[in-house]
């Protein structure tokens, strides 16, 4: 079983992810990689709120995951992995080629963000990052929720939407 | 919906779960505008919060009504009442806990009956009534 999914979302934990996609993979816990939410207990009460009692969250820091994610790997329970920002998964694959796909779930509207699906918003340099993880044979693909098809990276970043 | 200007709360949720449920208050009570909808659609977490805090000052309302516990909204609210400890939140809304508030917080001819601080206990007691409408017939 191990981590089924490695998903950026910079919601983190919300709907889509606890119920969207924890029902069907039947997820018993969530890896949430964040330095920010990492350092803060309030911002980890805040998360485990939104998980029921069946689903356990943990919290690490992008430098702990060198060490960490082969524990979560080897678990027998369903999991998945979540991180906010494309440069933490691109930081997470960096320390674990083991990573071989990656879900883009959510990444909303910023500064300097171009629309690319109703809910990919990227900048040059993440759409960059993005394309440097396919070209070391990660498999990136877009997918909001299980039922939706995945848009893989080329199209994805080939789609204009006005926002 | 009628035209009375007063706003007692946002209802804020997935997709299109807002206007939904404030159209089936509208067709009960024609109190619909009583509440402002707000939609975590194509929002991230910063500009969904913002959203909801600038409905509520634009209202002067303090209580959320949230769909789901886990859902963004509800942790967009959370968020937000940390530097604003006055906003009510209550999740997992639907049609009947937004009446029961709404009556709690207009009397019958619209005009509130509760004081300001009387919000988060109006709040709770419609909560409980409301949990009380779910029920399950047959099988």
């Amino acid at each position: 079983m191990s981590i089924e999914l490695y998903r950026i979302d910079d919601r983190l934990i919300h709907g889509q992810v606890v119920v969207g996609w924890g029902q069907p993979l039947g997820l018993r816990f969530i890896v949430l990689v964040d330095d920010d939410v990492a350092a803060s207990d309030w911002e980890q009460e805040l998360y485990r709120m939104g998980v029921p009692p069946s689903m356990e969250v943990y919290f690490h820091s992008v430098a702990e995951m060198s060490s960490a994610l082969q524990g979560y790997r080897d678990d027998a329970r369903p999991g998945m992995l979540l991180v906010a920002r494309v440069e933490t998964m691109q930081e997470l694959v960096r320390q674990n080629p083991e990573i071989m796909r990656v879900n883009v779930g959510g990444v909303h509207h910023a500064e300097g963000r171009s629309q690319r699906l109703r809910y990919v918003f990227l900048t040059a340099d993440e759409e960059n990052v993005l394309r440097e993880l396919q070209q070391q044979r990660v498999e990136v693909t877009a997918q909001d929720v299980p039922s939706a098809r995945p848009v893989p990276l080329d199209e994805l970043l080939a789609a204009r939407q006005s926002a | 919906m009628s035209e009375s200007p007063v706003v007692v709360a946002v209802v804020a949720g997935h997709g299109r779960f807002a206007d939904g449920v404030l159209s089936a208050v509208d067709q009960i009570t024609g109190r619909g505008n009583a509440f402002v909808a707000v939609s975590n659609t194509g929002l991230g977490p910063g500009d969904l919060e913002a959203l909801i805090v600038s409905a509520l000052d634009r209202t002067g309302a303090r209580v959320v009504f949230t769909d789901l516990p886990a859902g963004s909204c509800t942790m967009a609210v959370r968020r937000a009442q940390r530097s604003r400890p006055d906003i009510v939140l209550v999740t997992g809304a639907n049609v009947a806990v937004l009446m029961e508030f709404l009556f709690a917080a207009e009397g019958p001819l619209g005009t509130p009956v509760g004081g300001l601080a009387d919000v988060g206990d109006m709040a709770r007691a419609a909560a409980e009534k409301a949990r009380d409408t779910l029920a399950v017939f047959g099988g």
